[in-house]
């Protein structure tokens, strides 16, 4: 990939800032996000929610089915692979995928190597606890971060520390002094240039979502006040008692993030959320996978 | 002059830095209450014109908007904004504001593999670079507007009386040419 691909790639994850990326699994479910106003969609075979609960190794999805939902939908259509596994990611990238999500909610290919990200054409969001995550990934080429979160969970605490945990370390690398960065780039374990640039913008050198256990509006409303610039919801909605209304009332409420009054409207009467399960209460922590 | 930014989804941000490099005033409409302040135009940003076609109808912002088109209110769209002010899309039986003579079509080039930078010319103001996006191009204008650039013999830009739209991405480059063309469209435009 060279850095005009790179750059469009960059662009592209631009375009769909205060957007939801929706997780589906079957072409109908992609044409209900669509019409809620998802800014596109993660195909998926399995729901995280699902993949908790039924346990076992979990794998890139059928292309076939893949192939099924990018031709129900007009919008961006994202899939994931594992983490380190390079040739699902080449098999992604060979049905025209928009985004490749390199992603913990998989069963890691690789637990030491992350994809060489540079080495493809499409482009890779990667999820990211911390600063020195999120900007190892961008080193390897990921055009998008995320927060993990903990997916599956209905539980917003850790997308939330993640997110915090971002936005301080970001304000502290603006405010560090510029002989000072050679040391954390040493502590963050990121190239130089990285830390330059987060020190300059005083934002990450892409564009940043939240992702995991969003599950309602003010979820979402929170982590965009919070600094995210969009949200991903996964098993929020179709494991939801409407996914049709939730859907289209997370939409509104990271467009109007601020407006509590517009945020209470949308709130009322979305029928049940996922029932979720708390942090304490989780055997696997997928959030741990991939450092 | 101070120029209203659509910011239901999108590249809108980008385009409001744009405007402050030109020492132009700018503002975020959101909801229907943002379009009380007057304003000297609007631009429509790039991002997903499904998204942004809905949440215009749902937030009550499609009657008013359209009716200031209409009434001669410049307004600029990118990419998304180009399809949402489109009379016609080819590939999709959605309109959306459908105020602008054009036949657009949906995702033209492609999937993001598609998604290509170029340098070409635009009338009036010479090669600038074109970044696009999983974007659209125009089949056709109609009536009285006016082709402004083509890239590989298909319509990329184009003007039809107070409105401007453009398949490509300008406030992803550092070239301004395009921002201050519409700005200029507005100084003209002392009616509205």
């Amino acid at each position: 990939m060279d850095n005009k691909r790179f750059e469009l790639n960059k662009n592209l994850a631009q375009m769909l800032k205060g957007g939801v990326i929706m997780d589906v699994t079957t072409p109908e479910q992609a044409k209900i996000a669509e019409a809620a106003g998802a800014c596109a969609v993660m195909a998926l075979e399995r729901i995280p929610a699902d993949i908790r609960a039924a346990g076992g190794v979990s794998r890139m999805s059928d292309p076939k089915m893949i192939k099924g939902i990018q031709n129900a939908v007009s919008i961006p259509v994202m899939a994931k692979c594992r983490i380190g596994h390079f040739a699902e990611a080449q098999i992604l990238q060979a049905i025209e995928i928009d985004y490749i999500d390199e992603s913990e909610v998989l069963s890691p290919a690789d637990d030491k190597y992350h994809i060489d990200k540079t080495a493809f054409d499409v482009p890779f969001v990667c999820g990211a606890k911390d600063l020195g995550e999120a900007l190892r990934r961008i080193n390897e080429g990921a055009a998008m971060i995320r927060t993990k979160g903990e997916p599956g969970t209905g539980d917003v605490v850790q997308a939330v520390r993640h997110m915090r945990l971002m936005q301080q370390e970001i304000r502290r690398l603006g405010s560090a002094s510029e002989d000072e960065l050679y040391d954390e780039a040493k502590l963050l374990q990121v190239p130089y240039d990285l830390v330059l640039y987060v020190h300059k913008n005083k934002k990450l050198p892409v564009v940043n979502f939240a992702a995991g256990g969003v599950a309602t509006p003010a979820d979402a409303a929170l982590m965009m006040q919070l600094g995210a610039e969009g949200v991903f919801v996964g098993s929020g909605i179709f494991k939801s008692g409407n996914p049709e209304k939730r859907a289209a009332a997370i939409v509104k409420a990271v467009t109007n993030y601020k407006d509590a009054k517009l945020l209470a409207e949308l709130s009322e009467d979305l029928g049940e959320a996922m029932v979720g399960i708390n942090e304490q209460e989780i055997e696997l922590l997928m959030a741990e996978r991939g450092k | 002059m101070e120029i209203g930014v659509l910011a239901l989804q999108g590249a809108f941000i980008e385009h409001e830095q744009k405007l402050s490099e030109l020492g132009i005033k700018s503002f975020e409409i959101r909801q229907y209450k943002d379009l009380e302040k007057p304003l000297s135009g609007l631009i429509i940003p790039g991002g997903e014109s499904t998204v942004q076609g809905k949440l215009l109808k749902e937030l009550n912002l499609f009657e008013p908007i359209k009716e200031k088109i209409i009434k001669g209110m410049p307004v600029f769209g990118t990419c998304a904004g180009l399809l949402l002010l489109a009379k016609q899309i080819e590939n999709d039986t959605r309109t959306h504001l459908s105020t602008m003579d054009i036949k657009a079509v949906r995702n033209a080039y492609g999937r993001q593999l598609g998604s290509f930078n170029t340098v070409e010319e635009f009338k009036g103001i010479g090669k600038i670079p074109m970044t696009f996006i999983r974007a659209p191009y125009i089949e056709e204008v109609f009536n009285d507007t006016e082709v402004l650039a083509k890239v590989n013999g298909k319509i990329v830009a184009a003007k039809q009386k107070n409105q401007l739209v453009t398949a490509f991405h300008p406030e992803l480059t550092e070239d301004l040419s395009v921002h201050k063309y519409f700005i200029n469209m507005i100084n003209k435009n002392e009616t509205f």
